[in-house]
């Protein structure tokens, strides 16, 4: 059961990323679909971090920690693995008082 | 000229490694954490690394582990998968338009499988038209390291101490963060449309009314609704789109 599950979760997402590069080779005009589409991910990605990042540790104040530090980096500009890394060295610094 | 073709497609496979090992090292930090969140949510170390490698999406994932440990049904992964993942549609479309006129239709069948946010963004910035070599080179170390960071982390995951375990479970939240600011902060409808995605998933987890809806529906519903005000409100013009990534 649990293998039919991430198998169907793989064939949707392969088709995703697949069916535009083969099928559809023009450029998509219609501007409320591409505006739609780019802000997909914006919208995906904060709202699986809020609230959820909050729990995510042992405890409210290490997320927030962790949180505080990954969004100065991420202001900062810095690469993705220092943002993360950050995040989890201020959660660990946090956690041990 | 049949040679000179051979050493041109080693150097593009060769450039495409070179590019690709960066990413590599990033997943592998951060698939350590979707592998303790598999197995803290009862995943074996194989179930999980065999998600990672037929998946190779760390959002998609991340939903997909919390519907499935919810006891969510197929349709709703494969919908949870569909909203989330939407977003590789449009760049598939354009890595489409960037590709050399001698990649074949299975080649594309190929390099479909493994166009990440990341992958994506770099094959997007390199000079020149996209080759075959170059796009298989530039996936291979991050599909490893993708996988190879699931097992360790699955396998390690439960030998960590907890404070250790519980800070890397931050990683991927990380990751998610080092996406959205840059952008937020430099267009102001991105800023406004992640906090309309937050405000919405907020209601929908603490107000009483929500709570029989399922994380990955509420994640399709807040997604869909901030984009849609989003794409009604600031349509985006393409000028502004390709200065992304």
């Amino acid at each position: 059961m649990i293998y039919l599950s991430i198998l169907s979760m793989a064939v949707v997402t392969y088709l995703i990323r697949m069916i535009p590069l083969t099928v559809f080779q023009k450029k998509i005009k219609n501007i409320w679909l591409r505006s739609f589409l780019y802000y997909v991910p914006y919208a995906c990605l904060t709202a699986m971090t809020v609230p959820a990042v909050f729990y995510a540790t042992d405890s409210f104040v290490s997320a927030c920690a962790g949180v505080a530090v990954a969004v100065v980096l991420a202001y900062c500009r810095r690469s993705l693995v220092t943002v993360a890394a950050g995040a989890c060295i201020a959660v660990f610094l946090v956690s041990l008082f | 000229m049949k040679n000179r073709e051979k050493e041109e497609r080693k150097k593009e496979l060769i450039g495409g490694l070179k590019d690709g090992a960066p990413i590599a090292l990033g997943y592998l930090s951060v698939s350590f954490s979707v592998g303790i969140l598999a197995a803290a949510s009862g995943f074996t170390v194989f179930q999980g690394a065999f998600m990672s490698l037929t998946n190779v999406t760390s959002a998609g994932q991340f939903a997909g582990i919390q519907v499935i440990a919810a006891g969510g049904t197929i349709l709703e992964l494969m919908l949870t998968q569909l909203i989330i993942n939407l977003r590789y549609a449009l760049m598939s479309l354009s890595l489409s338009q960037k590709l050399s006129e001698k990649v074949t239709l299975w080649q594309r069948f190929v390099i479909a499988f493994a166009n990440t946010d990341e992958i994506f963004a770099v094959a997007m910035s390199h000079a020149k038209s996209l080759t075959f070599p170059y796009l298989l080179g530039l996936e291979i170390l991050p599909v490893l390291g993708w996988t190879g960071g699931t097992v360790l982390g699955g396998a390690a995951g439960q030998l960590l101490p907890p404070a250790v375990s519980s800070a890397l479970s931050v990683a991927l939240y990380g990751m998610f963060i080092a996406v959205v600011v840059p952008a937020a902060v430099r267009l102001r409808p991105v800023l406004i449309v992640a906090v309309l995605a937050a405000v919405f998933r907020c209601v929908l987890y603490y107000v009483p009314v929500f709570s029989g809806i399922s994380a990955g529906i509420s994640i399709i519903i807040c997604t869909t609704a901030a984009s849609l005000i989003g794409a009604v409100l600031f349509p985006v013009r393409e000028e502004a789109e390709s200065g992304e990534n």
